[in-house]
């Protein structure tokens, strides 16, 4: 079914998008915010801009965006997958529990923040481009990925990367010198078997957005996990 | 030892004469306070461990046990009390923040007890509330601003999704994880069987628990724990916690010994990780953003329940609650420094905050003045411990009470403070599976319906006297209040006269 979002407000066009059986095309997207919030089983191809909070509380079906989409991308999502031809804005996926965002450009601040998992669901998150800082600050499981695909003289990431991280895993397309990371954090060069591992995330990506998995493997990955050694967390004395 | 020394708070008192060594007191306490000497044949007492939950003292058969508190003192000094230089002692020798439970023990004013209510005499009658009706029921939820017709001339019944209570006190936000299942268990049958709300808290909802849906508000706090659309679905409003009066502005910190079978599994998180909920919401920097919040859920709902915002009372709150009110937000709830919690830094729960009566009147006058009380309810808590404060907060403006220690205390708890410990004797703040079968559901369920049922009772003896017969009457109506005992400025914020006037 064909939505043209043009003279819609974001009730009117997301009541539209319940009507649709299963898919749908939406065209002149602008702006509306919270599209296919807490939705699942619809697949819709978006044509414009949409709004903040797009696919928020998501529980399944797939949203792609032609171009770029704002804040708050997958916020509490649970399931389904979102694509990004574009760049997306600051806090996307915060506390995403499953379900995948995959964006071809860049992403904004505070990507990833509080990141889950939880038996099957594992959430991941690739960023084509560069990240923001404050990239997965509290992520407490789930995979992000950011290859720095565009700008590679460019810092990959911003400032605080996985500041009390404390679970989940991160990859990043770089050496990261030029990364100061937090004391909460192990970050070492991906071996054999993060290689591996990235491959098994990265297929799709590739797929989708078309691009060659050998050449991007083919570079430095570095990897950051929790230090358990060095928990977040504060020393109390019961008073 | 040593310099770390602190001399037992508590002394247990046995009466020999009167004990039979039958180790009840000894199976009763997870503190492990009490032993029997095969030597000597004689119960005796390691004081060391006490925390005066009275456990003990109210299961001995024989009345033989009694806890005092310790008369071992330093010396006396008004600059530095007892407890301060204890502090001091426990810091110096673990470098921790202290923690403590449950609300604040400092000595802030409670302004409830400076409030006096009016009695009809003579010049109108007082309605007795045995032979006359009398509403207590309350309906949260957006007012619209004016009756609309539709052009067949009919008034247009559609309203924005309201919640109704039998009487104007809600079952306030405690997880379960802080909380027993059977705590749980007794809150969430206790409020279905009230017409009342019980809140999940921010530790998700049980599977159990999902059938007492429409007697549930289900909470949306920083971490996101366990929220998922079943979950949005399955209460009767949805809660965005922002804050705690026992702690504002902080996030929170489940560490993962506690994350386990049933906790992890209404948490969504696996076992053994730690639950962190960030101090903000990261996705809130603003009003503009938390209304984005708020209407993130109203669409994953599809507008069919309210969304409450709870805040603590802290300095601006009336500038806070007029954007809350203009944040889409249907409810307001505000929770004051003298809230409780069942852990928060000892600092933090005692110093920071204002008082919920001095909030509650601000924040009414303020959403009067600017013409948008009626956009929003408003319920607040922090310290309701009886049917007169539930009737002094609405004569000050508000439309319901949160209630939470007081709840406790119905099912059991003793108000001995050491909730983080996870020990709780009375099988309320504890996961441990022999602590909490000693809290029966069936009679804690009972004790809740008990309780509120003769706080309903007295407020309507309250109205009554007043000559109001039902709620809404009485709602603003500070009239029906005088101070006794406060300053101008205190009369001035809370908008009542002093007694006299």
């Amino acid at each position: 079914m064909l939505i043209n979002a043009g003279e819609m407000d974001h009730k009117k066009l997301n009541d539209a998008i319940r009507h649709c059986s299963s898919g749908c095309t939406i065209t002149d997207c602008c702006g509306q915010r919270f599209i296919a919030a807490g939705m699942d089983g619809k697949d819709i191809k978006i044509h414009g801009v949409p709004g903040n909070a797009l696919g928020a509380y998501l529980n399944g079906g797939t949203i792609e965006v032609m171009g770029s989409a704002q804040d708050a991308v997958g916020d509490t999502m649970n399931d389904g997958a979102i694509l990004i031809h574009g760049n997306i804005g600051d806090v996307a996926g915060y506390a995403m529990r499953g379900g995948k965002i995959f964006v071809n450009g860049d992403a904004g601040y505070r990507t990833g923040i509080n990141m889950k998992a939880y038996q099957d669901k594992k959430p991941l998150m690739v960023i084509g481009g560069k990240a923001g800082s404050f990239l997965g600050e509290y992520q407490a499981g789930g995979v992000i990925i950011v290859l720095n695909l565009f700008t590679p003289q460019e810092k990959i990431v911003g400032y605080f990367p996985g500041t009390g991280m404390h679970g989940g895993k991160m990859f990043l397309r770089s050496e990261c010198r030029d990364v100061v990371f937090p004391k909460q954090v192990v970050v070492r060069s991906a071996d054999e078997a993060d290689k591996k591992e990235l491959r098994s995330y990265l297929v799709e990506f590739c797929d989708i957005f078309g691009y060659d998995i050998e050449y991007i493997l083919s570079h430095h990955f570095t990897v950051l996990t929790p230090d358990t050694n060095n928990p977040y967390r504060q020393l109390y004395v019961a008073n | 030892m040593g310099v770390d020394f602190i001399y037992p708070e508590f002394e247990v008192i046995r009466n020999e004469s009167r004990c039979i060594a039958c180790r009840v007191c000894e199976r009763q306490c997870a503190n492990e306070v009490h032993f029997f000497s095969p030597e000597r044949g004689i119960m005796m007492s390691d004081e060391t461990k006490c925390v005066d939950c009275q456990r003990c003292v109210s299961l001995c058969p024989t009345r033989a046990l009694k806890i005092i508190r310790s008369d071992c003192a330093l010396r006396e000094n008004a600059n530095w009390p007892d407890s301060t230089i204890k502090e001091i002692y426990r810091q110096a020798s673990s470098g921790g923040v202290l923690l403590s439970s449950m609300g604040t023990p400092k000595a802030y004013p409670v302004y409830w007890d400076k409030i006096v209510i009016n009695a009809s005499q003579v010049t109108n009658p007082s309605i007795d509330p045995l032979r006359e009706p009398m509403e207590t029921r309350v309906t949260l939820g957006k007012k619209p601003d004016k009756i609309r017709r539709g052009e067949d001339g009919r008034i247009v019944y559609e309203l924005p999704p309201q919640i109704s209570l039998s009487m104007p006190i809600l079952f306030s936000a405690m997880s379960y994880g802080s909380l027993s299942y059977n705590a749980h268990a007794s809150l969430a049958r206790a409020a279905e069987e009230l017409g009342i709300l019980y809140n999940t808290g921010e530790g998700g909802l049980h599977e159990d628990f999902y059938c007492y849906g429409p007697n549930t508000i289900v909470q949306v706090a920083s971490g996101r724990f366990g929220v998922h659309m079943d979950y949005l679905k399955a209460g009767s409003a949805i809660e965005i916690k922002i804050g705690q009066g026992a702690k504002p502005g902080i996030g929170g910190h489940l560490p993962g010994t506690k994350i386990v079978g049933d906790i992890s599994r209404t948490r969504m998180i696996p076992e053994g990780t730690d639950a962190i909920s960030p101090a903000p919401h990261h996705d809130i920097y603003s009003i503009e953003d938390l209304r984005q919040l708020v209407f993130s859920l109203k669409e994953a709902i599809n507008y069919s329940k309210p969304i409450i915002v709870k805040v603590a009372a802290v300095h601006n709150i009336a500038a806070i609650a007029s954007g809350i009110a203009r944040s889409g937000a249907d409810i307001i709830a505000i929770d004051g420094i003298r809230g409780g919690t069942g852990a928060a830094p000892t600092r933090i729960r005692d110093n920071v905050g204002i008082p919920i009566e001095l909030a509650l009147a601000a924040v009414d006058q303020r959403l009067r003045e600017e013409g948008i009380r009626n956009n929003v309810s408003l319920v607040i808590g922090g310290s309701v411990r009886s049917s007169t404060d539930v009737v002094k907060a609405i004569a000050l403006g508000a439309d319901a009470c949160y209630i939470a220690t007081s709840a406790l205390l119905a099912l059991g708890c003793h108000l001995c403070r050491t909730c983080h410990t996870g020990k709780c004797n009375w099988g309320i703040a504890t996961q441990n599976p022999e602590l909490v079968k000693r809290l029966n559901p069936d009679i804690g369920s009972k004790r809740l319906v008990n309780l509120m049922t003769a706080w309903r009772h007295e407020i309507m003896e309250l109205m009554g006297g007043m000559g109001i017969n039902s709620i809404e009457a009485l709602r603003g109506n500070r009239l029906m209040l005088r101070g006794v005992g406060l300053t101008e400025k205190e009369l001035e914020i809370l908008g009542i006269s002093h007694a006299g006037e």
